[in-house]
């Protein structure tokens, strides 16, 4: 099939990209177990009778049965509803956080190393105080406004704190990119410079841009867990990974299942973030081989 | 080289400054210690609020500018102010953080050396067994945050405790415990107790990322032309590989382990808040609750001292370690 498709034309590079990618073992579980987390967050509710609001009267902190799948908690919520309620609100904040942040560090890098001077030294010098800074504090000190419903400033706040190294990088290949006869051929038609550091420049970094944005989504969900764990990332009555690990935590040692599915499941997703990442790394770079 | 590292340190101190400064007006105006005195019963009368706030420059009357020209002041002098309850900052800090290097830099050291074998190990034979083993771990290592690998450690521990020893082998929480007078073996024994599984939960997470980074650069420097020379010229195989290239592949993980221990002053907040341990990140979580924005100020100046020293450290290790960046 592949070889009909490469004889008829030259293959695009996604096409390639896309056939390596599910190649890889690692590609193949990371991306078919992430489709599963997706259709379990989004449709999963929708299979139990119980709503995450709901608390059942009858059954505080009863372990997993035919009632309640995952259990219930102390306050005689159902845990899987919960449990997928809050890892519906992890696995956006993750994504949305990961493009905010990576596309800052793109725009951010890319006009760091193409104009040098003064814009490169102020951009530069910006992401080195952000990097000083340390997040968590930052973050937790202005938890009190992430109150209910704000969690869109929350995501902003974590994206604020994730592009600096990667913006580092970009600022590195648009220097060495500005040197090619493309862009040099592009400027001498007079193409205005942020026209060219859009149509240009970022499209030429996509790889490594892609790549990041995908690693950047276990990172943020790892930032989220642990702020939300100490009351300083989603506020209730939202929930997420993190507040439903502080909560499960509590009572972990004589209801383990308050603990290990929301843990389990976190865990889950994080790896399968972290394995598309590392496939498509070796997706997009030409020299890479893997074994088979 | 003088003058390269006059700017770098002039450059720093501005960093720190700023740092500094951005940290204690976002904590001064978003904390509110007046909140402090709302719950108290019978309710202090305002005046009596207002005046204890001014004594510890808290009072938000006080124009925000006004409050950070005489934290800044005090600062310089080297004083970081009182906390709420109005003991001095700088002796609180000045103990935590004993408490805080000392589980930093067993966890760092552990994690560092584990990493590297493992890693060295790895990339020896790769695509063997104990290489994807090895990767496969670290993977699920570095997809556990290290609020859930404490809990989990906490409540292994625990069931370990009870099932398999039948005493309380693993102490989850404080450093040490209290009036305990056992001699100095018994106090060696409990505080290695207290020490297992934070230093764990702060060391496994570490080990993986050393782990991948020493595969990466071993792998790259196995397939050098010096590696070969060296067999060539008749060293063993083990010879040129502990010699030669586990030498050089140890120059980039050497700098990151420099950097790494500035981050971690701070990092280890979680594994000391769960574990007990009254570090510098217990105190920061705690000093947040209780709007204590000197203390919260101040664990920031230490954070962004720490990262920059650490950062100036890596970067003057990295060149007297490779010839290349002192001669470049």
């Amino acid at each position: 099939m592949t070889a009909l498709l490469v004889g008829r034309r030259a293959p695009s590079r996604l096409r390639v990209v896309a056939w390596r990618f599910f190649q890889s073992t690692q590609g193949r579980i990371g991306f078919a177990v992430l489709v599963l987390l997706f259709l379990l967050a989004f449709a999963g509710p929708a299979l139990s009778p119980w709503s995450y609001t709901d608390k059942d009267f009858t059954a505080f902190l009863s372990p997993p049965s035919a009632e309640h799948w995952f259990g219930t908690l102390q306050t005689g919520a159902d845990v899987y509803a919960v449990t997928l309620r809050g890892m519906r609100k992890s696995l956006i904040v993750g994504l949305l956080a990961a493009l905010v942040s990576t596309a800052l560090a793109a725009v951010v890098g890319a006009f760091a190393g193409y104009f040098s001077g003064w814009t490169d030294r102020t951009l530069t010098w910006g992401a080195d105080l952000l990097l000083v800074l340390p997040a968590f504090l930052i973050l937790a000190v202005m938890s009190p406004l992430f109150g209910a419903g704000q969690w869109v400033l929350f995501v902003i706040m974590l994206a604020l704190f994730l592009w600096m190294v990667t913006s580092k990088i970009v600022r590195g290949m648009t220097i060495s990119l500005k040197q090619r006869e493309f862009i040099q051929a592009a400027r001498f038609m007079g193409v205005s410079p942020v026209r060219i550091i859009f149509r240009h420049i970022i499209p030429n970094l996509s790889s490594l841009l892609i790549v990041d944005a995908t690693l950047n989504v276990s990172a943020a969900i790892l930032t989220e867990t642990s702020l939300s764990y100490f009351g300083f990332g989603i506020q209730p009555p939202d929930v997420s990974f993190g507040t439903l690990i502080a909560d499960g935590s509590r009572t972990a040692l004589y209801a383990p299942w308050t603990f290990w599915f929301v843990a389990g499941l976190l865990v889950v997703t994080v790896l399968a973030v972290n394995l598309i990442g590392d496939a498509l790394r070796d997706a997009f770079d030409p020299a890479s081989r893997r074994p088979r | 080289m003088a003058g390269f590292l006059a700017r770098r340190l002039l450059n720093y101190l501005v960093l720190v400054a700023v740092a500094a400064s951005l940290a204690y007006m976002l904590a001064a105006s978003a904390l509110d210690p007046r909140s402090n005195y709302a719950d108290r019963t019978p309710k202090p009368p305002p005046a009596v609020v207002d005046a204890q706030l001014t004594a510890l420059n808290l009072n938000d009357h006080t124009p925000l500018l006004q409050r950070y020209a005489t934290w800044a002041g005090g600062v310089v002098q080297g004083d970081f102010g009182r906390t709420v309850t109005g003991s001095p900052v700088n002796e609180d800090l000045k103990r935590r953080m004993g408490v805080t290097f000392r589980l930093v830099m067993i966890g760092l050291i552990f994690g560092s050396l584990l990493g590297v074998l493992v890693g060295a190990a790895a990339a020896v034979k790769q695509y063997g067994w104990f290489d994807r083993l090895s990767t496969g771990v670290s993977f699920l290592v570095l997809a556990m945050p290290v609020v859930v690998l404490a809990n989990m450690l906490i409540l292994l521990g625990t069931l370990a405790n009870e099932r398999l020893f039948g005493h309380r082998l693993f102490l989850v929480s404080g450093e040490y415990s209290d009036g305990l007078d056992t001699g100095f073996w018994g106090t060696v024994s409990d505080r290695l107790r207290h020490l297992i599984l934070p230093t764990i939960s702060l060391s496994l997470g570490l080990a993986a990322v050393f782990s991948r980074y020493q595969r990466n650069t071993m792998l790259d420097v196995l397939g050098a032309d010096f590696v070969r020379t060296a067999m060539a010229k008749g060293l063993s195989r083990s010879q040129a590989l502990i010699h030669h290239a586990l030498r050089t592949a140890l120059i980039p993980v050497a700098t990151y382990f420099a950097f790494t221990f500035g981050a971690l002053l701070t990092g280890a907040t979680f594994t000391e808040k769960i574990f007990g341990w009254h570090g510098l990140g217990e105190q920061l979580i705690n000093s947040i609750f209780t709007n204590d924005v000197n203390t919260v100020a101040a664990i920031a100046v230490i954070a962004a001292i720490a990262v920059l020293c650490a950062s100036l450290a890596a970067d003057l290790l990295h060149a007297a370690l490779d010839p290349r960046v002192r001669a470049g």
